[in-house]
């Protein structure tokens, strides 16, 4: 954990004009009695309290002691000044609420989540030096009317209110609906018993979904808290409420200038909805489990905006999914979450933030808003220059995130970068990081598709890569022949990256593309950081048939391509959001043996998504070495077993992504060659 | 030959009916000159220990207009087998059922005993009572426990197979589920928002869904409504389950009422499964009606509740939209065949004033106290589940209250619990008093005592003069559902001669009943007050009484002291005396609520209470005799008496000032005074006699010379002695009031003058 500053009642210093905080970048001067921001330059008193002397060089005698004068990044205990309505906020809330319509039932999902909620409301996170977590848990059960319960210690049985006013939903209860799990556990233990039993013979089909994200929301502002909503939803919201949704799914649409609208909400409520989210602290994970079009477009909106995950289980089956999803439920509730938290970039002159990426809310231009922060949400910062910058100083850049922690502690959170600036282009292209740049580009072709045309999206990442590399090629590079590819250290894999990001199927209309999948994909990656984009776009490759298991090293990664497979050998191929274990035909029966412990390749089975557990050294390695890959990312990744010339290969080779797609997007050699005679264009 | 008054006694004992005069008069002209109009009070279900009902369905005439019931007072042909009908002359057949009589033989409906018969009819399927409470949680601790324990009680009074359900208020509206099992349930609403009868249904999941026809068969009628039986269920079945829900219900955390959406819901839900069917949704509340739809006063504590200073000025805000949204409720429950009872607790107002139509055009009760811990609540809620002799529940639902005449009579209307049907027909009045142009009207709940005001009107032209011997008739037709749930029908059918007033008005002057014609005129006065400005009110009564003055009293013209009245008058002017003091008429002093109270009581209470109410019984206890009933005056007030004072709405026990000290003294614990404490305990037992019976329980005062609550005999007294004539100071007569009001004295002064006069 970071170091925490906590002046008391005077709150953290701060430069009087810029508002930036005290971090290494404030120079003391005058014998300490005063100090000159870095940002703006404004010279501001030190408080008395704050007062230390300079040593000889000019820096105080207790630079180290402070972790806002020697580091880059630490935290602030923020007063009273930085709450809501300057009260010290609530410990946040955790409202489960459980879609029990006919299918939920049927599917014997409510029944699994009533299930993993028993045991997992013990893991609820907790700040380290507490005993136990201060978030109080709710429950709510829908399909076309809302169940609120009530779960008071003191009751004997839960009582449960239905609300079917869903034309304007309000909470009917305020003390019992959000409580302690360890005082209340026999009433919730008891009502998770009930809710399977209790909808035991439905025969309602449909459901709402605005009003329940309503319902939560209302729950939180009667609490005075900010918090999570877990909504387990399985269909279209057909019901005749708010934010009622109708199948609009058009193939029709794609590649015309309004394919945009299929990633635009069917209706303007969900937007409003999410800013009264967002206001109020109220961030809305949402888990679907659709077998059909559900509108994710519409549907993630008010996740999206509220800092909240989205997670998707197509054709949910109880046995080979279940492990997935509760992986993922687990993950989400453990978590560590900042609520109700809201950012801010400040900049040294020269050059300022201009636009920012990300599942965030933006109010105005500089404000970025978040319902809630988790450990695995980036938020991509863009910035221009409006200045010159200057050598000497170089830039600086002071991220602040207001939050409330998990006790219901309110806090800032300090990000201090200082970055060289230079006059030469070819210093400049020597300090790129690609993963960024594709992160970046991602981000802001998926956001440009909104408003633009697909062709125009497409268009323009194509000329951006182009003048990069043409600006090299003219500034940088040493002279050579026109036809001659020339690219930057740094950027060597950016054609490969952005192929990638071309072909991937938010950016691709094709019929056999579901609406709801590339929604879906579109809105995981706005909420990525570097490293989950890189792997998303440029899946792993790893060949496990050459895996040593005496020893620890894990065998290197291999381009994504098919040449790159062999018929004996087994590969291991992820993106984060799912993971393919590839089987040549000729994999040696060794390796098929400590793997399943089946004889042969047309034994294996390709229904498990389990590798059984083996004793033996191969399996054990190669199952650590899966359990590696999947403790970094925020997605649980279902494993899919694919033997070679199989027909779910299908789906294994769309990730295979230096060969041409099936769907028509380019393998990387042609797209390089498309680059360059862009990049010639360009040059003449 | 027997008195008029052992004759009034003998019809009202024996047809539950009173009329204003005995013998009527035989043209309009003149029947319009008696001042007082014909009219009847008539208790149609008046307790009858000697009538067991009839199992068989009533005789109709066959005239579709008429449709009157065979009585005793038909011309019954016993050879041919054929009737004439007493109302439009219509000869009818008997059915195949009457072959058999013979002038030996009748059948009950002949006999002239039988001037009220009652039918115990098979008509449509027997639904049980049902019984929707409606409970405020918006109140002290303390309030809520007596009242969770007051309706737990009432569970095991209530008939075996009754419905019942809950409707808890507070800031929300929540209606409970009495089926599950395990986790209890509820549907909530939004105190704020108000839903129609179609949202409430469909949001309570009580809309039926379509019913698919089937080709080739005719639709069958839908069976008994058993979606609705989540919310409703026999009382036999979940009282447990009731009793475990009421202990745990929780006060309301947000001190808002919204009285309004949660009767608007009970209502709703009512409508839509059980409609024309027995049902009383008995609402209980702890104050004002705070927010939504019906609200009558801000939630904010600074502002006071509207006052009649307040109304007279235009300053209740609420009140006009409160009292429309009442009287929506209350027409929708009515028509519904349902009724309202408001069981207000409080010690402030609780908003009747604009909710009483609901309990007015039902039939419901209404109930005022301090608390619902107290005993006043307690009883008076205990004794709306109380039996008659007969071991039977004394309420009945949704009476049809049918009125026949004979051609020369007309009617003008009614004055009641009761709400219009809408029936025209050639026996209804133009000229409406009360509730008029209908022949019908809908009681929806009653009790043996419960009486409606009817009134009618003589419509015999003068130039056509009735035969000598000939009699008006009238036919009361009442069916209702029993307690018992089964349908039954009274009839009541009675006759009085015609007279001529210009040759025999001393038989119509015979023949006037004063009591009557007080609590008939009392009721069109009140029932005017509700509308009209109260000095208005007060004017037109003091009209009517100059010119029944005038017309009856004997006087030499301009000399007052010549006035006389008859016996059979004698005490009219003095009740109108009363009635003008009453608060039913007067404001001053009394909040709208009581005000709107005291009203509906009076509205529908038999004669005797009716009296009470409008001159309430003074008796005195001392050692000078046995107790007597003693002049409601403040000479009555002497040191050494002890009063008791009915006034229907309270008792007070008075010690005057001598008996006061005594008791202080201790004299009743001294065992040679034993006499006194006699003498202190005869008032307590007589009193105890009447807190017994009455319905609600009065406000049970026990007071002394000089003490705050003597107020409540002082108000009520005639003051003769006031502060003003200084005469009676010092003079060991009596107790000086301390008002400007005038004297009964006064007040006959004034009125024999001006009935004398020749001037008006």
């Amino acid at each position: 954990p970071l170091y925490v500053v906590n002046h008391g009642e005077t709150g953290p210093i701060r430069c009087n004009r810029c508002k930036a905080y005290m971090c290494p970048f404030m120079q003391f001067i005058e014998g300490g009695r005063r100090f000159q921001c870095g940002f703006c330059s404004c010279v501001n008193d030190v408080p008395p309290f704050f007062f230390q002397h300079l040593d000889h060089i000019g820096r105080r005698v207790d630079h180290y002691e402070r972790p806002e004068l020697s580091l880059g990044s630490y935290e602030y205990v923020a007063t009273l000044d930085y709450c809501r309505n300057n009260k010290p906020p609530n410990p946040p809330a955790y409202i489960f609420m459980i879609d029990v319509s006919y299918r939920n039932i049927n599917s014997g999902l409510v029944k699994l989540i009533c299930d993993e909620l028993k045991t997992l409301l013990d893991k609820l996170p907790r700040e380290e030096q507490e005993e136990s977590s201060a978030i109080r848990v709710g429950f709510v059960t829908y399909n076309k009317v809302l169940h609120f319960f009530n779960v008071k210690s003191s009751l004997a049985q839960p009582q449960m209110m239905v609300v079917s006013d869903v034309g304007e939903v309000f909470v009917p209860l305020l003390d019992g609906f959000l409580v302690n799990f360890q005082e209340s556990r026999s009433v919730v233990i008891n009502l998770l018993d009930q809710i399977p039993e209790m909808f035991a013979d439905t025969n309602e089909s449909e459901t709402i979904f605005a009003p329940v994200i309503q319902a939560g929301l209302e729950a939180l502002k009667a609490a005075e808290c900010a918090g999570k909503l877990f909504i387990f939803h399985s269909s279209l919201p057909t019901a005749e409420a708010p934010g009622k949704l109708r199948n609009r799914d058009d193939k029709k649409l794609l590649n015309t200038d309004k394919e945009k609208t299929l990633f635009q909400p069917q209706v303007n409520s969900y937007e409003a909805l999410a800013r009264d989210c967002v206001a109020n602290g109220c961030c809305v994970n949402l888990f679907l489990f659709p077998n059909q079009y559900m509108d994710v477009a519409s549907m993630g909106l008010v996740t999206m905006y509220t800092g909240g995950t989205l997670y998707k289980y197509n054709n949910f089956q109880l046995d080979s999914d279940s492990p997935q999803f509760l992986s993922d439920l687990r993950r989400d509730i453990e978590k560590k979450t900042g609520f109700d938290a809201i950012m801010r970039v400040r900049t040294s002159t020269g050059f300022r933030a201009t636009d920012f990426f990300g599942a965030i809310y933006m109010n105005n231009t500089t404000d970025v808003e978040m319902a809630a922060v988790d450990c695995d949400k980036a938020v991509t910062v863009e910035f221009k220059h409006d200045d010159k910058l200057n050598e000497d100083s170089g830039a600086l850049i002071q991220c602040a995130v207001l939050y409330t922690s998990i006790s219901g502690q309110r806090r800032l959170r300090i990000h201090n970068i200082g970055l060289n600036c230079s006059s030469q282009l070819a210093d400049i292209y020597k300090a790129c990081e690609t993963d960024a740049l594709t992160n970046f580009f991602a981000k802001s072709a998926f956001k440009a598709i909104l408003s633009q045309p697909l062709k125009t999206v497409r268009e323009i990442l194509l000329n951006q890569t182009a003048h990069m590399l043409a600006c090299y090629r003219k500034n940088c590079a040493s002279p050579s022949a026109v036809s001659q590819l020339i690219l930057p250290d740094s950027m060597k894999v950016l054609p490969v990256y952005m192929n990638c990001l071309l072909k991937s199927c938010v950016l691709v209309g094709r019929p056999e593309i579901p609406t709801d999948e590339r929604a879906y994909h579109r809105q995981l990656v706005m909420a990525m950081g570097v490293a989950d984009t890189q792997l998303f776009f440029y899946p792993r490759l790893l060949p496990i048939h050459s895996l040593d298991p005496r020893t620890d090293t894990v065998p290197a990664a291999v381009r994504c391509s098919e040449e790159r497979l062999s018929e004996g050998g087994a590969f291991i191929l992820t993106n984060g959001l799912s993971m393919f274990l590839w089987l040549g035909v000729s994999a040696p029966p060794e390796l098929i043996q400590g793997l399943f412990n089946v004889p042969s390749f047309a034994h294996i089975s390709t229904e498990a998504t389990l590798l059984p557990d083996l004793d033996n050294p191969f399996s054990k390695k190669l199952k650590s070495i899966l359990e590696h890959i999947q403790s970094q990312k925020p997605y649980t990744m279902k494993l899919i077993i694919v033997k070679q010339r199989e027909q779910p290969e299908m789906l294994f080779r769309q990730l295979l992504v230096e060969d041409k797609s099936i769907y028509g997007g380019a393998s990387y050699v042609d797209f390089l060659c498309c680059v360059h005679k862009e990049i010639c264009q360009l040059l003449s | 030959m027997a008195t008029y008054l052992e004759f009034i006694q003998q019809n009202e004992e024996r047809d539950g009916v009173r009329f204003s005069w005995n013998v009527w008069p035989s043209s309009r002209l003149e029947a319009t000159r008696m001042v007082v109009p014909l009219a009847c009070l008539l208790t149609p279900l008046k307790e009858r220990l000697d009538l067991p009902p009839v199992q068989y369905e009533p005789v109709l005439c066959s005239r579709p207009t008429c449709k009157a019931v065979l009585n005793p007072l038909c011309q019954v042909d016993y050879r041919a087998k054929l009737w004439a009908c007493n109302f439009c002359f219509q000869r009818n057949q008997f059915p195949p059922a009457y072959a058999g009589i013979s002038e030996v033989n009748q059948p009950a409906e002949l006999m002239p005993q039988f001037s009220t018969i009652e039918y115990i009819v098979q008509r449509g399927p027997q639904m049980p009572l049902i019984f929707l409470y409606v409970v405020d949680t918006c109140l002290e601790e303390e309030d809520l426990q007596a009242l969770k324990e007051s309706l737990q009680m009432s569970l095991s009074l209530l008939p075996a197979d009754a419905l019942v359900g809950l409707i808890t208020f507070g800031r929300m509206v929540q209606v409970h589920e009495l089926s599950c099992e395990g986790i209890s349930k509820s549907y909530v609403f939004r105190g704020t928002k108000d839903l129609t009868a179609k949202q409430i249904q469909d949001m309570l999941g009580l809309s039926r869904p379509a019913v698919p026809i089937q080709q080739g068969r005719p639709l069958q009628t839908p069976e008994q409504p058993v979606i609705s039986s989540r919310f409703l269920q026999p009382v036999h079945k979940i009282d447990m389950n009731l009793t475990d829900l009421l202990g745990e219900l929780q006060r309301d955390p947000w001190p808002l009422r919204s009285t309004g959406v949660a009767l608007s819901i009970a209502v709703g839900l009512l409508e839509g499964t059980f409609p024309n069917t027995g049902a009383r949704i008995m609402l209980f509340t702890g104050g004002p009606p705070t927010q939504g739809p019906g609200m009558v006063v801000g939630d904010e504590l600074k502002t006071p509740i509207r006052s009649w200073h307040d109304i007279e000025k235009d300053n209740a805000r609420f009140m006009k939209k409160a009292t429309k949204h009442y009287e929506t409720l209350a027409n929708r429950t009515a028509a519904n065949g349902h009724c309202i009872d408001i069981y207000a607790c409080a010690l402030d107002q609780t908003g009747l004033l604009e909710m009483k139509c609901c309990a007015n055009l039902t039939g419901g009760h209404m109930v005022m106290g301090d608390s619902f811990n107290t005993s006043l609540f307690k009883q008076t809620f205990q004794r709306v589940f109380s039996k008659g002799f007969n071991g039977e529940f004394r309420m009945a639902f949704g009476a049809n209250l049918d009125v026949k005449t004979s051609r020369e009579l007309k009617i003008a209307g009614a004055i009641g619990p009761c709400i219009s049907l809408n029936a025209k027909g050639p026996c209804v009045s133009e000229n409406e008093l009360g509730i008029g142009g209908t022949s019908q009207w809908k009681i929806c709940s009653l009790d043996p005592s419960t009486t409606l005001a009817i009134y009618f009107e003589v419509v015999n032209q003068h130039n056509a003069p009735i035969p000598q011997g000939g009699r008006g008739a009238v036919q009361f037709v009442t069916q209702y559902q029993h307690s018992s749930t089964q349908k039954r029908i009274r009839v009541t059918t009675i006759a009085r001669n015609w007279a001529d007033a210009q040759s025999q008005l001393q038989h119509i002057e015979a023949a006037f009943d004063q009591e009557a014609a007080a609590v008939l005129m009392a009721r069109l006065g009140v029932y005017r007050a509700e509308s009209e400005e109260g000095p208005d009110v007060l004017r037109w009564l003091d009209r009517q009484l100059i010119r029944l003055c005038q017309k009856f009293g004997q006087y030499n013209k301009d000399d007052p002291n010549s006035f006389r009245l008859s016996e059979s008058f004698s005490l009219y002017p003095q009740f109108m005396f009363h009635l003008r003091r009453s608060p039913f008429l007067q404001v001053f002093n009394n909040s709208p609520d009581e005000s709107s109270y005291y009203r509906h009581h009076f509205a529908r209470q038999d004669l005797t209470q009716s009296l009470i109410m409008i001159q309430p019984i003074l008796y005195a206890y001392s050692f000078h005799g046995p107790p007597e009933p003693v002049l409601l005056d403040s000479s009555s007030i002497l040191p050494d008496r002890i009063l008791l004072m009915d006034t229907f709405f309270q008792i007070v026990i008075y010690l005057g000032e001598t008996i006061a000290q005594w008791q202080k003294a201790g004299y009743q614990d001294m065992p040679e005074y034993e006499n006194f404490k006699h003498l202190l305990q005869a008032p307590l037992d007589d009193a105890q006699e009447i807190l017994q019976t009455r319905f609600p329980m009065p406000r049970y005062i026990h007071t002394e010379h000089g003490g705050s609550q003597a107020r409540f005999l002082l108000s009520k007294v005639n003051p003769s002695q006031t502060h003003n004539n200084l005469y009676a100071w010092g003079q060991e007569s009596g107790a000086p009031i301390l008002t400007d009001d005038v004297s009964l004295q006064v007040f006959m002064d004034h009125l024999k003058k001006l009935a004398v006069s020749s001037a008006s």
